[in-house]
């Protein structure tokens, strides 16, 4: 088991998501940086969809009682193992009493801390990820608080040696983020200034940013006739652009209609990149074909194949 | 007939477009497209979401293209209007509120907004069954149609912080039920002890797209007497089924 000893600014407990109740209007939730919590999986000995601990600008101190294995990928909060140095995107042994100390980060925004074996919460409705405002999921429902234990999935054996995710794996997480968007579905309620607007100008995250949506700030985007459609699905990564034309990016916790024009989507491998941005950095949005963004989730597999295939070299077939 | 379109909603996304209006013809066709999809491509698609007036179709591009899936779709459609009404039955579920009081604070405001009386209000709020368009906002959040513009409320200037779950709520000419604690600035008339969202239960969602809910007065000291039964699992709602006009 894992104990939560400070739980950071804000922390749940997320996996890939909660699929198959959009229609009854239940966000999907989950991880908001799939990359790095699928390489946290990876580095972790897990398979593909392990519960983690995501963490939020400034992490948390947690205790393992019992001898653990755990992984550290995504923003760069200076992890600490008994107060020594560890390497961001890595899996490593932690000792009986062992504790795992984060700081906040240096760049990025979020970080996962993944356990061999799963952060094993309850099951709801087939997923483990929290959905906050639903008070649902995850631990309890809600964010982490000190004293909270979480139980972890039982593994026949633990890795043992240091498992360093390859550089050639690792993203920068910069200021500046370029996202590539496919334009739709209401790209045409929009005049040809305003989608030229959309896709030329630079826009700053605003402070108004959370698992449910990033506001931007910057030049508006201006309607043929207002901002206001009759409501329809909406999914992370879509672009509203409301009345005052400045554009909300939709991220996992998103409501699953609503009732702004959408002008595109960001495409969902670059979603990652916003998940990692914070009020103040800047956004360019950057069109894209179908066949662009079908190219990039296929390298994105391919990484995975590849960081899995290199990770169970170093540590021994998958434990779980 | 509108003309159909297909949206791109970024690479995992397909909308199927009727139209741009509130209409349960429209809605009937999304909700009936929306069947045929999620049975026939149940392993190829990810999910559907029908809306007011177009279908979401979420898949996965490595599993199955898009050209592929407009294909499929446009067959469908064509098929559409083929359909026996067989499974076009709609299911009509009894929505107990106990009305004014505690538990429905604006109910004397929506009476003297329109200058009848409390139990005009709720004579005119249980006249009719109301077709849920779609869900969403929150789980469970039914997007109602067809209430009476006899009852219709401007929302509150500033929104509750906390609205309890069960609450029944006038918006404009929308009526609908808060399935979880949330904040809103909806009209609170009453509030039922049904359940609408119950992520523990095994179906955690009370009713669907396509359904029709029909609110019925209760008595306040009935909601106690309701809710202990709902609480250990006793109360079996009140369905009845009906062949839905545009379903």
């Amino acid at each position: 088991m894992l104990t939560v000893i400070d739980p950071g600014v804000l922390s749940t407990i997320q996996d890939r998501g909660r699929t198959g109740y959009r229609a009854f209007g239940m966000p999907l939730s989950g991880v908001m940086d799939r990359y790095a919590f699928r390489m946290a999986n990876i580095l972790a000995g897990n398979g593909p969809d392990e519960a983690v601990v995501e963490m939020t600008l400034r992490g948390g101190r947690f205790g393992f009682p019992s001898e653990a294995y755990v992984s550290i990928c995504g923003a760069d909060m200076q992890a600490r193992l008994n107060g020594e140095i560890v390497k961001n995107w890595s899996g490593f042994r932690v000792p009986a009493n062992g504790e795992v100390a984060f700081e906040a980060a240096e760049s990025g925004c979020r970080t996962y801390l993944a356990v061999c074996g799963g952060i094993a919460v309850p099951k709801m409705m087939g997923s483990r990820s929290t959905y906050l405002r639903a008070r649902l999921g995850g631990f309890q429902g809600r964010v982490l608080r000190a004293g909270d234990v979480l139980e972890i999935g039982a593994v026949a054996a633990l890795p043992s040696a240091l498992n360093e995710l390859a550089n050639r794996y690792v993203p920068r997480y910069e200021n500046e983020v370029r996202l590539r968007v496919m334009l739709g579905p209401q790209d045409d309620l929009f005049t040809e200034d305003g989608v030229r607007t959309f896709l030329g100008c630079e826009y700053t995250v605003s402070y108004r940013n959370d698992r449910m949506g990033y506001v931007l700030d910057g030049a508006a985007v201006t309607h043929k006739n207002g901002a206001d459609i009759v409501s329809d699905a909406l999914c992370p990564g879509a672009v509203q652009i409301p009345g005052n034309g400045t554009p909300i990016i939709m991220t996992a916790d998103c409501q699953t209609t609503g009732g702004y024009a959408k002008i595109g989507t960001v495409i969902s491998s670059d979603l990652p990149k916003l998940a990692q941005a914070k009020a103040g950095d800047r956004v360019r949005f950057v069109a894209c074909s179908d066949e662009d963004a079908i190219l990039a989730l296929t390298v994105e597999n391919k990484y995975y194949e590849e960081a899995l295939r290199e990770s169970q070299l170093r540590v021994g077939v998958r434990v779980r | 007939m509108l003309k159909v379109r297909m949206l791109d909603a970024g690479e995992q996304g397909l909308v199927v477009e009727f139209g741009d209006e509130i209409d349960p013809a429209i809605n009937a066709r999304v909700r009936r497209l929306g069947r045929i999809v999620a049975t026939e491509m149940a392993e190829r698609i990810l999910e559907v979401v029908p809306t007011y007036r177009s279908l979401m179709v979420y898949f996965d591009p490595l599993i199955v293209s898009r050209k592929n899936l407009r294909e499929k779709i446009a067959e469908y459609l064509s098929d559409l209007e083929a359909v026996t009404a067989d499974d076009d039955t709609a299911r009509v579920i009894t929505i107990p509120v106990s009305y004014g009081g505690e538990f429905g604070p604006d109910l004397e405001f929506v009476a003297r907004h329109n200058a009848i009386t409390e139990d005009e209000v709720i004579a005119i709020h249980t006249s009719m069954p109301y077709l849920v368009y779609m869900l969403g906002f929150t789980p469970g959040f039914p997007y109602l149609g067809g209430m009476s513009e006899r009852i219709a409320a401007p929302r509150l200037d500033v929104p509750r912080v906390k609205i309890p779950v069960g609450s029944v709520g006038i918006a404009g000419r929308q009526t609908g039920i808060y399935p979880i604690e949330s904040p809103g600035g909806w009209r609170l008339i009453g509030r039922t002890p049904l359940q609408v969202f119950n992520p523990l239960s095994e179906n955690p969602f009370l009713f669907a797209a396509g359904d029709y809910l029909q609110f019925s007065a209760i008595e306040a000291d009935e909601y106690g007497a309701l809710k202990a039964q709902i609480d250990c699992g006793e109360y079996v709602p009140v369905v009845r089924y009906f062949r839905g006009e545009g379903n």
